[in-house]
């Protein structure tokens, strides 16, 4: 039928335009990145079994983690408080009480024996110029130098929350949000969470004064931050529609793949963080997706139904016609 | 004065003070349209509808969209996009219909121009139809600036900057048409009060001349076949439908556009809920920031191939090109010198100037997106060429054109 035909080419010459300056051209803009799992497959693989208690007595002991390190899940507050903390450092040194939970177990390994190497920023802290990591590498406690990280990855293993224990904006929080901030609140499951900064949440403050103090510390914090890192690192709040999901896991396994010689470290979290890191920025900058879908699926039933009577009164009046 | 009499209906009352059955004989159940005619002829009401859906979701958004630098991003993102009831719905129907309808009126106007549609008394349609267009690129510019996004903010300094004429260097225009030097608060400002209002107003008027332009020339049809109107109309209103070559709009035409604004809602609402990021580029999501400029700025798809005939040439020849490529198509009623207003698949050679034209505007789009590099460029700057040796070749390839 000739409608047909016409219906053919326009659809063709629609979807041929379509391809060229959406996939054809987005693939020619930015190079493809595959994905690697988050195997870390430059890194070794742990031979050796840890034994927890050991770790524990290295954490705390000659490792010297807890010099830098809180460890809440122990009971053990942070050393020094995060505005402090980065104007040491340069970012707040995590708490430890989920990095088992939240880390690939050989990037820990990888990171507790030479940090710069582990976190990629080897182009930054280059130790023969001087350029010393905050983060200082073990060299052992006297033993079998393999089979001490192993026995102190053993022991955050042994702290941490079960994976499934672990919330989106945890994985987040302990992941990213000491360098990033997301400064949009956001509704989950009925309940309103405030927006994120690099010292924590944000509170809600009854007087001005409080709230100023607060903002004050972000401001100090970031400045220690920039000048650590070069730059602020941006703000997340939209991140998952900016970038997408595919190119923010890719870059999160690996930094260097799209800007080299960032100074964006590899942060080293295993797949399952991953995917709650993704979540929690779908929480924030893609809230409504559920609702989307929902919507979505009704308006279309009553759109073919529409369609179907369309037809039909066509149909109807043009009989006549013929 | 009229005399009036005491009302029997409502009807009544309205059809003495309004003449409302006048009206509808008039506008609808005599207004003749040909019967002749296949399913690109809907377009115009597919317009209508698309146009309609922009109106309502913008008044929508207009509600909750804050025209300040500091807040418009945020109130775009956050405010409309996840705490408004439904604000997400109203951005996405609008996003999409923004681009959809370019595509519509790239058929709209293809149709156009394979029947013939723009001569023997029908210029006045194309010429109402492509400032129609004009004001619809305006429109759709304007409205990009508003999320005050990286892609807003740098493709409002790169095509104002085209205001400077290159060598000409009028950056004195360029800062007028900004309100400063760089985009900033007054040019948002001025760019959010073209957007819902002056263009609006000029797109509602030109949709009128569009409409009442149609009236005297009567729609074409898929033939070119010159058609007795009144005399068919008198068939039909004989009851002699079914030989008549002419139907009524309402509801004969009314109909058929129905059916296919139906199945067009269909891809239409596809598009607004599962594949909307065409419509509304990732770049765009990052908040504008002036010290940071994006690796690629590229316009929207609908503005790619006039984009692509600036790009490949020097500055000055690039925008004498452009300023080419923006007003050529209003002299096309023009340099068709053929008396011929049937399909172009009996034109002889303007047939291949017709699929020429339309591939080279599909290469120019392509080309105007990816990077300007190598293979790309080449073809870019030959695609360019080949669109203006297009058109200094339409009056040539016409006069000979035999009558048929």
């Amino acid at each position: 039928m000739k409608e047909l035909f016409i219906l053919a080419v326009v659809t063709v010459f629609t979807l041929l335009t379509y391809y060229l300056v959406e996939p054809f051209a987005h693939s020619q803009m930015h190079k493809h990145i595959e994905s690697e799992g988050f195997a870390y497959k430059d890194l070794p693989a742990l031979t050796k079994k840890g034994d927890a208690e050991h770790g524990k007595e290295l954490v705390m002991g000659a490792g010297a983690c807890v010099g830098c390190h809180g460890i809440k899940a122990e009971g053990m507050p942070a050393p020094m408080d995060a505005v402090t903390a980065a104007q040491s450092y340069g970012v707040n040194p995590p708490d430890l009480s989920t990095a088992g939970a939240i880390y690939e177990p050989k990037f820990l390994a990888a990171l507790i024996k030479n940090p710069a190497h582990a976190l990629m920023v080897e182009h930054k802290f280059d130790e023969s110029k001087g350029q010393m990591h905050p983060m200082t590498s073990f060299y052992g406690a006297g033993g079998d130098l393999d089979q001490e990280i192993a026995d102190m990855v053993a022991y955050l293993q042994s702290i941490a929350p079960k994976a499934e224990e672990v919330t989106p904006a945890m994985a987040f929080e302990n992941a990213c949000g000491r360098c990033h901030a997301i400064h949009y609140e956001y509704n989950l499951d009925g309940e309103l969470h405030p927006s994120w900064t690099q010292i924590g949440e944000k509170p809600v403050f009854k007087k001005k004064q409080d709230e100023l103090k607060f903002e004050t510390k972000v401001l100090d914090y970031q400045e220690a931050l920039k000048k650590y890192m070069g730059t602020l690192p941006p703000d997340l709040s939209m991140y998952i529609r900016s970038r997408g999901e595919h190119y923010i896991k890719t870059f999160v396994e690996n930094p260097q793949n799209y800007l080299k010689g960032t100074a964006m470290p590899r942060v080293g979290v295993n797949a399952e963080a991953a995917e709650k890191i993704i979540e929690h920025l779908e929480n924030v900058g893609d809230s409504k997706r559920h609702k989307r879908e929902e919507v979505g699926k009704n308006v279309m039933i009553y759109i073919f139904i529409f369609a179907i009577f369309a037809i039909l009164w066509k149909k109807e009046v043009w009989r006549d016609l013929h | 004065m009229a005399h009036f009499t005491k009302a029997t209906s409502l009807h009544d009352w309205l059809n003495q003070r309004l003449a409302i059955d006048t009206l509808r004989r008039v506008l609808a159940t005599e207004y003749w349209i040909p019967k002749n005619i296949n399913f690109l002829w809907a377009m115009g009401m597919v317009l209508a509808i698309t146009f309609a859906f922009l109106l309502v979701s913008g008044i929508f958004l207009l509600m909750y969209y804050q025209p300040n630098v500091d807040l418009a991003f945020d109130s775009v993102n956050y405010t409309i996009m996840q705490e408004v009831g439904y604000g997400w719905l109203w951005r996405h129907v609008h996003g999409v219909a923004a681009s959809v309808v370019f595509l519509i009126i790239y058929i709209h106007m293809f149709t156009g121009i394979y029947y013939g549609s723009y001569k023997k008394g029908r210029e006045m349609i194309w010429l109402s139809g492509m400032l129609l267009f004009v004001a619809f690129s305006a429109e759709a510019f304007s409205g990009y600036m508003l999320p005050w996004g990286q892609m807003s903010y740098w493709a409002g300094m790169v095509i104002t900057n085209l205001f400077a004429g290159g060598s000409l260097h009028a950056d004195g225009l360029v800062e007028w048409i900004r309100g400063d030097y760089v985009p900033a608060q007054a040019f948002l400002n001025r760019f959010f009060m073209l957007h819902v209002l002056l263009i609006p107003l000029a797109i509602i008027g030109l949709i009128v001349l569009h409409f009442g332009a149609l009236r005297i020339p009567h729609v074409n049809n898929q033939d070119g076949e010159e058609i007795d109107f009144e005399a068919e109309a008198a068939k039909y209103k004989a009851g002699d439908k079914a030989n008549s070559k002419v139907i009524a709009f309402v509801n004969d035409f009314m109909s058929k556009d129905m059916m296919v604004v139906g199945i067009y809602l269909i891809f239409f609402f596809y598009l607004v809920f599962y594949h909307y990021d065409f419509a509304m580029d990732p770049v765009n999501f990052d908040p504008a920031n002036g010290l940071k400029t994006p690796a690629h700025i590229y316009p929207e798809w609908y503005f790619l191939w006039s984009y692509e005939i600036l790009r490949p040439f020097s500055t000055d020849v690039g925008l004498i090109a452009f300023a080419f490529a923006q007003v050529i198509f209003f002299a096309l009623p023009f340099l068709d010198r053929s008396p011929n207003a049937v399909p172009a698949s009996r034109r002889g050679l303007f047939k291949f100037w017709f699929w020429a034209m339309l591939i080279d505007m599909i290469v120019l789009t392509a080309m105007g997106k990816v990077p300007p590099e190598g293979m790309f460029s080449a073809i870019g700057f030959y695609a360019a060429l080949t669109f203006i040796g297009l058109w200094i070749a339409l009056p040539f390839i016409t006069k000979f054109e035999k009558k048929v």
